[in-house]
């Protein structure tokens, strides 16, 4: 209403007023702008991403979850401390390592020794339930990870045992004996240091201090099970 | 509006001087933190000459009621509930385990280490490497065993692991619900001074069969003799546990009764150490003696001499 903005105190005079006594004087001149605009910066780019993937050719989008699996992998071959595991976490690559190996580590066929390897259901119960009871331990014990980054971290780390496997099964193909034996530990035990190792540099920092040999045995576990499935493979071909 | 003397710092007095006032209010003591349970205060307190007179602890009693209190506080249907049973940390751990390798007559696992915050951690990972160090041990002996025999084609036996998870899991759950019921119906008939909870009772069977770990390793060691030593060992360690942790519970009641629960205990222990010995580890008598086989005469030696 008024033209000026009256300042209040500004009086200087000898009588104390009371505080906050010119407030009600106060009204806002017209020079001072308080209309326009409220505009988020990002939405509108929001908005363009979602429509543009709704709208790209499937090559596109297996492609680019692809890189992003790869580049994952390179995450965990090459353990550096870095948030891209925890942050942009997925499935696609503990699915992927996962259902590999349980191909790979599955006995033959049907009618082969009763007592023999695991089935292909028993290693991807394994991996899984493994995977989720290590994740629920260490939620239960105050971590502050959420359930499926540590799903994923979990998963990822398995890709040093598959390539192990790949290893194994390869020199499996020479003669039989205690120099393959010894390369084949050799090999695994390689891969499964690396494997806990990476794993710790994800997992290790969102545990509580007095608490992280705690939640690192199970992984510890795990990745020892894993290891020894491993190991024990027997192709059926033999004897 | 409050005037100047209602601004003014009320002094209550020094707190006894207030109970002696009002002897029903309640006061608050507020400890040293160097006096928190970093380091129980329980060995003095149990040598003294009647463990059952700190049956709950006497100064400690009304604190155990105040975090019992405390932690049964969420429904059981959060997930705050069951993280009250992870409240663990690592050397709390490392010293139950340490306490069920090491009894000491007198000192009862339960009051010495659990103290009412009994956890379920160590059961089930215990209860886990128990059931792949079983598994993977019992297929390495048995590889050792056979080795070099020709007709012998090595298999993981996976199928086992399934067997031997089945066995101690429901050894290291059943057996405590059987005997938290049994000790809770003779509490109805005889007023026992010590009664344990069942996650206490489930906690003492975990811990008791970390022993087991390292003899089933050591179980690979295809020697009669050292097997059964083993057995006996360990049994002897984590039997001395148990019967050390609920013979408080069951002294009050009639004599034979009690022996029968300790034997019970002891016996069930036993069952299960012979029995995994028995069903995931070869005998060690096959180990190849050439020409001295008896039973199987024929077959195998003249393969070995054919070969």
């Amino acid at each position: 209403m008024a033209e000026t903005v009256d300042v209040p105190g500004d009086s200087g005079t000898g009588s104390p007023r009371p505080l906050f006594a010119g407030l009600s004087d106060i009204s806002i001149s017209q020079d001072i702008p308080v209309e326009g605009e409220i505009t988020i910066p990002m939405r509108s780019q929001i908005r363009e991403f979602d429509s543009s993937t709704l709208n790209e050719s499937v090559q596109n989008t297996i492609v680019r979850d692809l890189k992003a699996v790869g580049k994952k992998f390179m995450h965990v071959l090459y353990p550096r401390k870095s948030n891209t595991l925890l942050r942009d976490w997925d499935l696609w690559g503990p699915l992927i390592l996962c259902v590999t190996l349980a191909l790979m580590l599955q006995r033959g066929s049907v009618d082969s020794e009763k007592d023999g390897g695991p089935q292909f259901a028993e290693v991807f119960v394994i991996v899984w339930f493994g995977a989720i009871t290590i994740t629920l331990n260490s939620k239960l014990l105050g971590g502050n990870i959420s359930f499926f980054q540590s799903l994923c971290v979990l998963g990822y780390c398995i890709l040093p045992l598959t390539v192990a496997m790949l290893v194994c099964r390869l020199v499996l193909f020479a003669e039989p004996g205690p120099i393959n034996f010894t390369v084949r530990l050799f090999v695994v035990i390689i891969m499964f240091v690396w494997s806990i190792v990476a794993s710790t540099a994800f997992l290790a920092d969102s545990q509580p201090p007095n608490r992280k040999a705690l939640a690192v045995y199970p992984v510890f576990l795990f990745y020892f099970v894993i290891s020894w499935m491993i190991l024990t493979f027997t192709p059926q071909t033999q004897g | 509006m409050a005037t100047v003397d209602d601004l003014q710092f009320e002094e209550f007095g020094d707190a006894t001087t207030s109970l002696v006032a009002t002897p029903d209010a309640t006061t608050i003591r507020i400890e040293d933190p160097d006096e928190t349970p970093k380091h129980p205060p329980a060995p003095p307190r149990s040598s003294r000459r009647e463990e059952d007179d700190e049956l709950l602890g006497n100064d400690d009693s009304d604190k155990t009621e105040l975090l019992a209190g405390q932690k049964k506080s969420s429904p059981f249907w959060t997930f705050e509930y069951y993280q009250t049973f992870f409240d663990v940390d690592t050397y709390q751990v490392f010293d139950r385990i340490k306490g069920s390798l090491l009894p000491i007559p007198g000192k009862n696992f339960v009051r010495l280490y659990i103290r009412s915050n009994p956890d379920l951690y160590g059961p089930f990972w215990i209860c886990a490497t128990l059931v792949f160090a079983i598994a993977i041990s019992g297929n390495l002996s048995n590889f050792l065993i056979h080795l070099g025999e020709k007709t012998y084609h090595y298999v993981p036996e996976f199928r086992k692991v399934s067997i031997a998870a089945t066995i101690i899991y429901s050894y290291a759950w059943l057996v405590p619900l059987a005997l938290w019921g049994f000790l809770m119906w003779r509490n109805s008939k005889v007023m026992n001074i010590v009664s344990y909870s069942f996650l206490e009772i489930v906690c003492v069977y975990g811990y008791s069969l970390f022993i087991y770990i390292p003899t089933a390793i050591l179980w690979i060691i295809p020697q009669k003799a050292v097997r059964w030593i083993l057995v006996t060992v360990a049994l002897g360690i984590s039997g001395s546990v148990l019967a050390m942790t609920f013979w408080p519970a069951v002294r009050e009641d009639n004599r034979r009764i009690a022996l029968a629960t300790i034997v019970t205990i002891v016996l069930l222990h036993m069952l299960l150490s012979v029995g995994c010995l028995a069903y995931f580890f070869d005998a060690p008598e096959m180990d190849h003696l050439p020409a001295a086989t008896v039973v199987t005469p024929n077959q195998t030696v003249a393969a070995a001499k054919s070969s």
